[in-house]
């Protein structure tokens, strides 16, 4: 008899339930319900948390589940930040503006409005003229949907064309990463028409919003919370049914897939540009609680912690993702942050702010060769899952397949 | 027989002058004198015609006198006014030199003499007279000084004894610098038309930097607008308005800036106008809330000019009219027609041989940069082309190559020993660093590829950040020995450094290395086993894991000397591996996995591909890289395996 989806997933119910718990108890302790015990820095931090929560679970959809090791999310990710970044910066300085244009003795016209924005917004790098890619920057709706236009139709080109000549494994990882250094050189350039290395900034003035930043902070968990809730349960649907069973067939042996008649090339493209599009909406949340984005963030080393959040977390279940990324960054901000005090040794005093990194990548070369299941891996310890038995074999040929001790209890 | 008489005439010239003078003249104290005034008030504005007087006076002394007033050593005896070479001696008192007789006075105390002290200006003025008896002066030293100064700020006046000094010049490169100076001099100030044309033809083609600063201003334009050509004007060309190389508002400024046509009224202009005349909440009876529409604007303008507040602007009709009833034409500052038309002649036969050399030098430029990625690539093409690991840790190696070197320097002063003993043990310490990573991680994941890539990026972050804390985040320079500082200079276009010829040929001795190994060594023949089926080579008595291991250590190796060549033309810092990792990768893959002749190609095409692309758009070196990489997405989509794809078994799958 067939289950419910829920039934077949439980992982699901307790994931959805320890986010509510997780955002009723933030909200609660806020500043801006009163209690104060958490700083509105803070609700920030775990608001940009979630983000990268749910941008890791499309790595682990297109890594973890479809064996496609991108190294070009993050890019994706920047995108979309960047597209809501320019509606963000377009309207509060038309605001700022209008403001400063309202005490002239003639009323402006709309160009010389326009043109008032443009030398405002492009100051910094010296041009005044709106580039033709801000077109339509002026309106939220349109801009909305370039969040997820504009991430989608570079994952749906770049992996087409990707796919279709059959570059996979390593050879499709190094030609990810180098789209995403093309993509973040060429926001370094000035003439990419968004302010080159300045970035977007003010992003997290809301225009129109006269709330202050307590509240805005708690809208933006609640946003991201449910994204990461909305997001979660959409993957998992995708994976869970016959569907899943061939993206982690194309991830075991795409020869053999590909002989049983799919269209290997078809669900792989499907899977990249889904997550692309995931990846998008994740940064469009994630740069208004950041209020700064700029090429660095995109920079293939980002990509690449991406990588490294879902191993730790362990690959091929969604809640690993969740938990290796909301760990592994919380903890960085900790230590980076100056928080953890210094060990001394004697001769020499460990100041971790110099030192985090070094423990982040000893600890990342353990967790690969010593917990193949990372950290979501404890799970099942303590529920049953079925594992299918290979009898000594690994579950594919393929570079991305499932090894046996990874699979196995 | 011209020939044969002109040094007659001039000799007996010579002989002439000293007796068309007179006794009275043989000495220069007389001439001095009569310019005492001018000299004593030492003023650079009216100091010339004493200067000239004596430089013409054509006396032996001149010389001695203008470089004993120059240096400040003239002095007048306050008794009598006469000038004298002064010598201090050491109780402060002064000797005195007579410049006719040499006869010496004195000595006379300070307050007896007073001295000449010309300004700086002066000193200029003086030594630009001095030049023409320098130019034939016995000492090449000051012959080659009295050219410097030409050089710098060559005038008329020195043409002719430029000419004259040529003759008798003996030293073969003075002469050849006499000869080039005299071609440019003649081009800018000879008065005969003839001579400078043919001076202007015979530096046709001349890659020469000076020459093209010498013939620029003869075809500098200036632009101009009158209602016809003007006569006697060398006039370059006429031009359209609303042409490309004329738009239309732009002659049409031209026009309101020489007075011929009135004023437009900008938008900005417009807005201030009628914020002048605001009556009553409205301009010329036009409401101001409707003003932030521009046709309301302009409706309340035409009101302003019909009641006669302000003046008319031009309208579009009128910007026609003054734009048909004009011509535009540029002129040449040079007024012989045919002087800049043999100029122009000559330019663009220099402009075409510069653009030959200028590829000419892009293409090394592009070879260095070739042959820096084909380093930094080598030891990748072992590493990940051989083996199939992709090691993110290849950049921190090369880092730690560099940083040995930088080491070393530091322990050892001189650069040459230094270098020297930094290639093997850059090569040593990061053998040991290689194998160590493969002993210690590499080996539990050959069959993990995707997870290698995790685990050395680990590796990665952890040496680079260890590297930040010994080192710290400023760049520390690794400076290159005396002789591979430098360029070989072919002309004034074309050059390349010494240590970019050094990098070009240690990548060379590397190909020849890898070569040697992969192909005649016991290592080589066990390595290209291993990797082609390691059950198979284990057992006919190979033993994998030494050979992967040796591997390992020897790509690692040569990433360590990568480093020292890459830390002599860059900086080191501890992101220098970053810079180089991701180009690397791409320069194997685009080569071909597996083949060395491969990375080469693929290195050739990416540093020939980036310069050539910086060509078109020279100032954007981040352009050129987006568009490599860029080029490169899409050459793997038409050679997924690489310029040289392996076939057959040694394909693997």
């Amino acid at each position: 008899m067939r289950q419910s989806f829920i039934a077949r997933n439980p992982s699901i119910l307790v994931f959805l339930l320890c986010l509510a718990v997780f955002t009723l108890a933030v909200t609660l302790m806020s500043h801006a319900m009163g209690a104060g015990l958490i700083s509105t820095s803070f609700v920030k931090t775990l608001g940009k948390t979630l983000c990268l929560c749910l941008v890791a679970i499309a790595m682990d959809l297109v890594w973890g589940y479809c064996g496609i090791l991108s190294l070009g999310h993050f890019a994706f990710f920047g995108l979309g930040g960047y597209m809501i970044g320019m509606w963000l910066m377009y309207a509060r300085t038309e605001i700022i503006v209008a403001e400063s244009l309202a005490n002239a003795a003639i009323p402006p016209t709309p160009q010389e409005v326009v043109d008032a924005i443009g030398s405002q917004i492009f100051g910094v790098v010296g041009s005044s003229d709106f580039p033709p890619i801000w077109h339509f920057a002026h309106s939220l709706p349109a801009q909305l949907a370039l969040v997820v236009l504009v991430p989608g139709l570079l994952a749906l080109v770049f992996g087409w064309l990707a796919f279709r000549s059959r570059v996979t494994g390593v050879y499709l990882s190094i030609l990810t990463q180098a789209m995403t250094l093309a993509l973040s050189l060429y926001l370094f350039q000035n003439e990419s028409g968004l302010r080159g290395n300045n970035g977007l900034s003010g992003l997290q003035n809301l225009p129109g919003v006269s709330a202050s930043q307590d509240w805005v902070s708690l809208w933006f968990l609640w946003g991201s919370a449910l994204a990461l809730g909305l997001g979660y349960v959409l993957c998992a649907w995708v994976v869970s049914g016959k569907f899943g069973s061939v993206i982690r067939g194309i991830r075991d042996d795409e020869a053999r897939v590909r002989f049983l008649g799919y269209s290997v090339e078809g669900y792989k493209l499907f899977i990249f540009t889904f997550t692309a599009i995931i990846a998008a909406v994740a940064g469009a949340l994630y740069y208004p609680q950041a209020g700064i984005i700029n090429p660095g963030e995109i920079a293939p080393i980002a990509s690449i912690y991406l990588a490294v959040w879902v191993a730790i977390g362990g690959r091929g279940r969604l809640y690993g993702a969740v938990i290796g990324a909301a760990l592994v960054s919380l903890v960085s901000t900790w230590f980076t942050g100056g928080m953890v005090p210094s060990l001394p040794l004697g001769f020499y005093t460990v100041d971790w702010v110099d030192w985090w990194l070094v423990l982040l990548g000893l600890s990342f070369v353990l967790v690969t060769l010593f917990a193949p299941k990372g950290i979501g891996g404890l799970v099942d310890l303590v529920g049953a899952r079925v594992i299918p038995d290979r009898h000594g074999a690994d579950y594919g040929p393929d570079k991305g397949s499932l090894r046996e001790e990874e699979g196995r209890k | 027989m011209l020939n044969r008489l002109l040094p007659a005439v001039a000799m007996a010239l010579c002989l002439l002058a000293p007796a068309n003078r007179g006794a009275a003249q043989e000495t220069i104290q007389p001439l001095l004198q009569e310019q005492s005034e001018l000299l004593l008030e030492s003023s650079r504005r009216t100091i010339q015609p004493a200067i000239d007087a004596i430089a013409a006076s054509g006396l032996p002394q001149v010389p001695a006198v203008l470089e004993t007033w120059a240096a400040r050593d003239m002095w007048q005896r306050v008794e009598d006014g006469a000038f004298f070479r002064a010598e201090r001696n050491e109780d402060r008192s002064y000797t005195l030199h007579d410049f006719d007789t040499g006869e010496s006075f004195g000595p006379y105390d300070k307050d007896a003499l007073e001295q000449l002290k010309p300004n700086s200006g002066i000193q200029a003025l003086i030594g630009a007279a001095l030049v023409r008896f320098q130019l034939s002066d016995p000492d090449p030293a000051t012959r080659a000084g009295a050219l410097d100064n030409i050089d710098r700020n060559g005038e008329a006046s020195h043409l002719e004894p430029l000419a004259a000094s040529i003759e008798g010049e003996d030293d073969p490169v003075l002469r050849a610098r006499k000869e080039r100076l005299l071609t440019l001099l003649t081009i800018r100030f000879s008065t005969d038309k003839a001579e400078r044309v043919a001076a202007i033809e015979s530096v046709a083609g001349s890659l020469d930097v000076a020459v093209r600063a010498t013939l620029n201003p003869l075809v500098a334009t200036t632009l101009a607008a009158g209602t016809e050509l003007p006569e006697g004007r060398n006039i370059a060309r006429e031009l359209r308005p609303g042409s490309e190389a004329l738009p239309r508002l732009q002659a049409y400024e031209l026009l309101v800036s020489e007075g011929l046509a009135p004023k437009l009224v900008t938008s900005a202009a417009l807005r201030a106008m009628l914020a002048e005349h605001i009556e009553g909440g409205a301009v010329a009876g036009v409401p101001l809330e409707r003003l932030s529409a521009p046709a309301a604007r302009r409706e309340a303008f035409a009101g302003l000019v019909e009641a006669g507040l302000v003046e008319p602007a031009a309208t579009e009709e009128d910007i026609d009219a003054s734009l048909a009833a004009h011509v535009f034409y540029q002129t040449y500052a040079e007024p012989d027609a045919g002087v800049t038309a043999a100029a122009e002649e000559a330019l663009s036969s220099i402009d075409l041989k510069v653009g030959v050399n200028q590829f000419l030098d892009l293409g090394l430029d592009a070879l260095s940069l070739g042959s820096i990625y084909f380093l930094a690539a080598i030891g990748l093409a072992i590493t990940f082309g051989v083996m199939g690991v992709i090691n993110m840790a290849h950049g921190e190696f090369i880092m730690m190559g560099a940083y040995t070197g930088y080491v070393l320097q530091q322990v050892i002063p001189d650069y040459t020993v230094s270098i020297l003993l930094a290639i093997p043990l850059a090569f040593a310490v990061t053998f040991a660093a290689g194998v160590a990573m493969e002993r210690l991680v590499i080996r539990w994941l050959y069959s993990r590829p995707l997870e290698t890539l995790l685990a050395t990026f680990g590796v990665s972050i952890a040496l680079q950040q260890l590297a930040k804390n010994i080192f710290g985040t400023q760049a520390r320079p690794l400076t290159a020995p005396d002789w591979l500082n430098g360029s070989w200079v072919v002309n004034d276009i074309v050059g390349i450094s010494y240590i970019r010829i050094a990098i070009f040929v240690l990548a060379l001795i590397f190909l020849g290395l890898f070569l040697f190994m992969m192909k005649k060594t016991r290592l080589g023949l066990e390595t290209r086993a291993v990797t082609q089926n390691p059950k198979m080579a284990a057992s006919m008595g190979i033993n994998p894991d030494r050979v992967n291991m040796l591997t390992f250590g020897l790509g690692s190796g040569i990433a360590g000397i990568a480093g020292v060549a890459i830390g002599l033309y860059a900086q080191v810092t501890s992101e220098i591996g970053q810079q180089y990792i991701v180009q690397s990768f791409m320069t194997v893959v685009v080569g071909g996995v597996g083949n060395i002749w491969g990375t080469l190609l693929g290195a050739t095409m990416i540093g020939f591909l980036q310069k050539g692309i910086e060509w078109f758009n020279p100032s954007n070196t981040l352009a050129a890289q987006t568009y490599m990489i860029v080029f490169i997405i899409i050459f793997i989509q038409f050679r997924p395996r690489g310029i040289i794809a392996l076939k057959g078994r040694a394909a693997g799958d």
